[in-house]
């Protein structure tokens, strides 16, 4: 492992649903709750609809960790949406684990709309966390020289 | 609407929002970097884009043919989307191609240093740019709003939502799980602050909603399911059955007398256990409907089967049916309003105040039946024993204010307790004392109410109730309730003897809150009470279009608020049934027949049961009105054949690039 | 004058080969359509005929397996020049294959393994192959073993991709065919179908109209029932994410598919797809319930990417040289 970077700032991109998440950290916002800026949001209308091809091209594209945030069980606006996206967060996570990323890499958090102490304190402590754990600098795919 | 034209020229502006962004935000760095991002025709900042001049820039720049696709990076979608759809849509091209950053509550509400805001607001914006790029010529669809309408809960609330529904022409049904309506107020003697009469208003609201042709009231009755859509929701109601047919039953009240059981040995719920009542029972005199209700919990014929049935020979009509069966109804419904209404704390998770241990410990409810003329003292305040108390003392905030059971004021408690402070002291000519921690009275009249009472003599105690004892230490003590607390205002210890106790206790939500809510799609606060779409600018509205909520089940609030709610309710029902129609969001899932393989992998995952198998095309496919746009079918297709309008893979792949590409 | 064709193999198994052998008598009719000038497992052709050859002389190279050596990418880019179409043929040419699951390892443990710790090896000095070495002979020099398998797109520009672990004979027919004709599709296409296994499973009646699984089961843990579903038993049958053409030959073998066509052309990333309906598939909404039953997918890397690692959004593990012998 490398020398800890002082001066790196973890990208974390997270995909928040509508209904609840989204919510909880508009809330954190109208509260004026100061957090760290290294949280992108990408809003989604359910965590249902996480595909977990969204995850790994955001680690591809560059982010050092990706959060999701969805309705706390049995509180999805459409019901069942994040029991799906808990289940496909999980298979994601053994295979990351297996391709040597950081479980802390990739968090899911279930955060009520009411919970804009949530998205403050879960943005800051992932921040740190993913701090510590350095850049994630993936492998580059290779791509062809120009012919 | 224009098709698709084409290259997106995209228009970016930067909103200032005043100070909000503005003194955080370098606004002006974020339009020079906006202006280097592809397909970025045009960008600009202004103060305040939600207003007429700044949504007529878009427009604007749209008209002149500069800009077909529109970003706003300012305050959350969840405030102006709307406005700035209509502000694309003026331009004349589609409200969906569109899309905003939130630059105010993502960024600059909640980020200490200016620079990392600026740097955040730019990856912002860069997604959102990339994104809009994709975004197709979306168009609402309409629906039909169906004429009826459906209340659920007839206290008050509810009762005073059907009526004003009803007059106004529509057809309600009223669905009321007890066997009358009125819900609380109907067990109350007097209403605060005028102390009028609760069954003088509200008995006349009662009948009329019984002689009003425009409501079906089904009572003993609750709701199964709900199935359907904004404006075309499809309820299946469960009429349980009272052994009695309502529509001969005249409300004589023969059978009760007749009952084979002579004495009451049932304890009876209407007055708290205080008395009891027969099998056969009507809540109270002015019930409604004026239907008896048979209790097969305790009716011989049900228990036994041997039981000579005296009330069949008592019975003029011939109205019983022991054969009845519960009845399931299924009606269509254009909105629905809940007034489920709520329930109160129980006294008895504070030990330390003796409720169930000492007899002469009485909760609020309790002394509003004594209190209540047709109550089971009819009227008398008296004790267990029968004597009457020559000390009350109450306590204020019992599961209120306390972080140990509800951290929230159920804002009704400090009235009804001088109420009852008054009441007690004019039916007993008791000595009362209140213990408060703070005097909540708020409302029109309510502050001189509370005058009235200190005039009256009211001992005022400032200070929470630390318990309340049978230990005597003086001989004055002896044979009492002694309540001890802090007095505040004296700054020592007291310890206050009284023959009786009444606790006030708070408002919490019905105990099947959940279950209700998840029936009908809505969601609960932490505390548990049903959640409003904005708690000051849509306190009736849910976040489920179409079904609205009024009175105690939204929040405590007393019968001003609760009418007031219920008006508001009524109307927003009014409005949507008289316009006829909905506008569904377009963000909806759709299968590319071409591209499905018929793998089956979405159909069981809607909740909605919105996507049907084509077993001769062999294909899945989702019906555009019941999709409520979640995307869990579009995440789990195996093939990515199944896509959601507006978050297509396309869509969020060029978001999740944006964020990260440039900054 | 016939159109030029050479066939060759990287890091691959024989099975393309055999896969073009197993044409039968129509690879007479094939021989007779086309001159095939290079093809190293079969003809005696050398290195130094294709290198004769004048830019684009070939019509098309066929080229199957995925790279990993310095000599598949001197041979391939050799191909490149020469051949007016580059063909991957097989899945590891198009998507890595199963050698892509050396993306897991690194070069270094790769070769520690194989050299130093592998159960069947003798005694022995611990010497290693080097690139360089000197015999009685002369000099004698080895490929670079890459520490990264790659695709073949991933070196060269690749015309068309056949897929299949191997191409079946009938898509690789149909390929001959329409090159010969001129009638291939548009550049950088897929020559298979464009729609998942299911459509073309003989099984798909069988199939529940609300599938759901309650545990995922491996093909030795259970009866496998000839008639039904295989997603419907419980097992990881990836035909719903994976490309038909196929014939669906594994499932008449009574075994559930394994992805070897690879993913369709609306998929970014096969495993992730299919990760996502098979856990979407599981009846658990418990999370603890959910985390022990997911758990029993053995190995998801194995499971999901078996044919596609390099290809994937991720391409390789992340320090696979930090992993050792075998990830955990």
């Amino acid at each position: 492992m490398s020398e800890p970077d002082e001066t790196f700032e973890p990208r974390i991109v997270a995909f928040f649903c509508n209904w609840c998440t989204y919510t909880a950290a508009d809330l954190a916002g109208i509260s004026r709750m100061t957090y760290a800026p290294n949280v992108r949001v990408v809003r989604l209308m359910c965590s249902g609809r996480l595909d977990p091809q969204f995850v790994l091209a955001a680690l591809r594209d560059g982010a050092d960790g990706v959060l999701i945030g969805g309705c706390h069980p049995g509180d999805c606006h459409y019901q069942l949406g994040n029991y799906n996206a808990q289940r496909r967060v999980l298979l994601l996570k053994r295979m990351l684990r297996a391709m040597g990323i950081e479980d802390e890499r990739v968090r899911l958090e279930w955060i009520s709309a009411a919970e804009g102490e949530k998205v403050q304190r879960v943005c800051n402590e992932m921040t740190e966390q993913v701090r510590a754990l350095g850049p994630l600098h993936l492998a580059a795919v290779p791509r062809r020289e120009a012919s | 609407m224009q098709a698709h034209d084409g290259a997106p020229k995209i228009g970016v502006y930067i909103c200032h929002c005043g100070l909000n962004i503005a003194g955080k935000i370098d606004v002006e760095q974020v339009v020079a970097f906006a202006a280097t991002l592809p397909n970025v025709a045009v960008a600009r900042d202004y103060r305040f884009m939600c207003s007429d001049p700044g949504q007529d820039l878009i427009r604007q720049d749209i008209d002149d043919g500069l800009v077909n696709r529109v970003v706003v990076a300012s305050c959350s979608p969840l405030m102006h989307e709307a406005t700035f759809r209509r502000a694309t849509a003026a331009g004349g091209i589609s409200p969906f191609f569109f899309q905003m950053a939130s630059i105010r509550e993502h960024v600059s509400w909640v980020t200490a240093d200016q620079q990392d805001a600026t740097e955040k607001a730019k990856a912002l914006v860069a997604a959102a740019v990339r994104r809009v790029a994709l975004h197709e010529p979306l168009e609402r669809r309409q629906s039909p709003v169906l004429p009826d309408a459906m209340v659920v809960g007839a206290g008050i609330a509810g009762i005073h939502a059907a009526l004003t529904m009803a007059n106004a022409g529509k057809h309600v049904y009223l669905i009321e799980r007890e066997s009358t309506i009125g819900g609380h107020m109907a067990r109350f003697d007097k209403t605060f602050p005028t102390l009028d009469c609760a069954a003088c208003i509200l008995t006349p609201k009662m009948s009329e909603v019984r002689a009003n042709p425009n409501i079906t009231l089904w009572t003993y009755a609750d709701v199964v399911s709900v199935e359907g859509y904004t404006g075309n929701f499809t309820v299946r109601v469960r009429r349980r059955p009272r052994y009695v047919d309502e529509d001969l039953c005249t409300g004589c009240l023969a059978c009760i007398d007749a009952c084979i059981n002579k004495k009451a040995k049932v304890p009876d719920e209407w007055n708290e256990g205080l008395s009891k009542r027969k099998p056969i029972y009507i809540p109270f005199p002015q019930a409604t409907p004026p239907v008896v209700v048979v209790d097969p919990e305790t009716c011989i014929w049900f228990k036994t089967g041997k039981c000579p049935r005296p009330c069949i020979d008592a019975c003029e009509r011939d109205a019983f049916d022991f054969e009845q069966q519960e009845r399931i109804e299924e009606v269509k419904v254009g909105a629905i309003v809940l007034a489920t209404g709520f329930k109160e704390f129980d006294a008895t998770r504070i030990p330390a105040y003796g409720y169930g241990r000492y007899p002469n410990v009485y909760t609020s409810v309790e002394v509003e039946r004594l209190v209540n003329a047709t109550g089971p003292t009819q009227g008398e305040i008296v004790l267990r024993d029968g004597t009457r108390p020559q000390t009350v003392g109450i306590i204020h905030c019992v599961g209120s204010r306390d972080e140990r059971y509800n951290a929230y004021c159920s804002r009704v408690c400090c009235m009804y307790s001088l109420k009852l402070a008054h009441l007690i002291r004019e039916r007993s000519g008791a000595e009362v004392y209140d213990f408060y921690i703070d005097m909540r009275t708020a409302g029109k009249g309510y502050e001189e109410f509370y005058d009235k009472l200190m005039q009256e003599g009211t001992h005022f105690v400032r200070g929470r109730v630390a318990g309340v004892t049978d230990e005597a230490t003086t001989p004055e003590e002896e044979g009492k309730l002694i309540v001890r607390a802090e007095d505040t205002l004296l700054g020592a210890a007291r310890r206050i003897p009284v023959d009786m106790v009444v606790l006030a206790v708070g408002l919490e939500p019905q105990p099947d809150a959940q279950d209700v809510r998840r029936l009908f799609n809505i969601g609960c606060g932490a505390e548990g009470f049903f959640t409003e779409r904005h708690p000051k600018l849509a306190p009736v509205s849910t976040f489920t279009d179409g079904i609205f909520l009024a009175g105690a089940c939204q929040g405590p609030k007393d019968i001003p608020d609760s009418v007031a709610q219920a008006g508001a309710a009524a109307a927003e029902v009014l409005a949507m049934v008289d316009r006829g129609m909905v506008e569904l969001e377009p963000s909806t899932a759709f299968i590319d027949p071409a591209a499905c393989s018929g793998c089956r992998t979405c159909v069981g995952l809607c909740p909605f049961a919105a996507i049907t198998f084509d077993h001769d095309r062999n294909v899945a496919e989702v019906n555009e009105v019941v999709c409520k746009g979640c995307g869990i079918c579009v995440g789990a297709c195996p093939t990515g054949a199944a896509q959601q309008h507006l978050f297509t893979d396309e869509e969020i792949f060029n978001e999740i690039e944006g964020v990260l590409a440039y900054v | 004058m016939k159109p030029k064709v050479a066939f060759y193999w990287c890091a691959s198994c024989g099975g393309c080969e055999e896969a073009v052998v197993d044409l039968g008598e129509e690879l007479l009719t094939v021989a007779d359509a086309v001159d095939i000038v290079f093809w190293p497992v079969a003809m005696d052709f050398k290195t130094s005929d294709v290198e004769a050859l004048a830019d684009g002389e070939l019509a098309a190279a066929f080229v199957n397996g995925a790279i990993r050596t310095s000599e598949e990418e001197e041979m391939v880019r050799l191909l490149r020049r020469k051949a007016q179409v580059v063909v991957a043929f097989g899945a590891c040419a198009w998507l890595g294959g199963i050698p892509g699951l050396a993306n897991l390892y690194g070069r270094r443990s790769i070769l520690d393994y194989v050299y130093g710790e592998e159960p069947s090896l003798e005694e022995h000095d611990g010497a290693r192959p080097q690139e360089e070495t000197d015999v009685a002979e002369g000099h004698v020099s080895l490929p670079t073993f890459d520490d990264d398998v790659r695709t073949l797109d991933q070196v060269i520009e690749v015309d068309y991709f056949l897929p299949g672990c191997p191409p079946p004979g009938e898509l690789i027919r149909t390929a001959i065919t329409a090159l010969i004709e001129g009638t291939l599709p548009e550049k950088g296409s897929v020559l298979a179908p464009d729609v998942a296994l299911c459509s073309d499973c003989p099984r798909l009646p069988s199939k529940p109209e609300k599938p759901s699984v309650k545990r995922f089961v491996r093909p030795h843990q259970v009866q496998i029932d000839p008639d039904l579903c295989l997603l419907a038993q419980g097992l990881i049958c990836l035909g719903p994410a994976t490309r038909s053409g196929c014939g669906a030959v594994c499932i008449a073998a009574n075994m559930p598919c394994t992805g070897c066509m690879g993913p369709v052309s609306r998929v970014v990333d096969h495993g992730a797809k299919a990760m996502s309906a098979m856990a979407s598939l599981l009846e658990a909404d418990d999370e603890a319930e959910a985390d022990a039953l997911i758990g029993e997918i053995a190995d998801p890397v194995g499971t999901f990417y078996r044919y596609s690692l390099p290809a994937s959004l991720l391409h390789r593990r992340r320090e696979p040289e930090a992993a050792g012998r075998s990830p955990s």
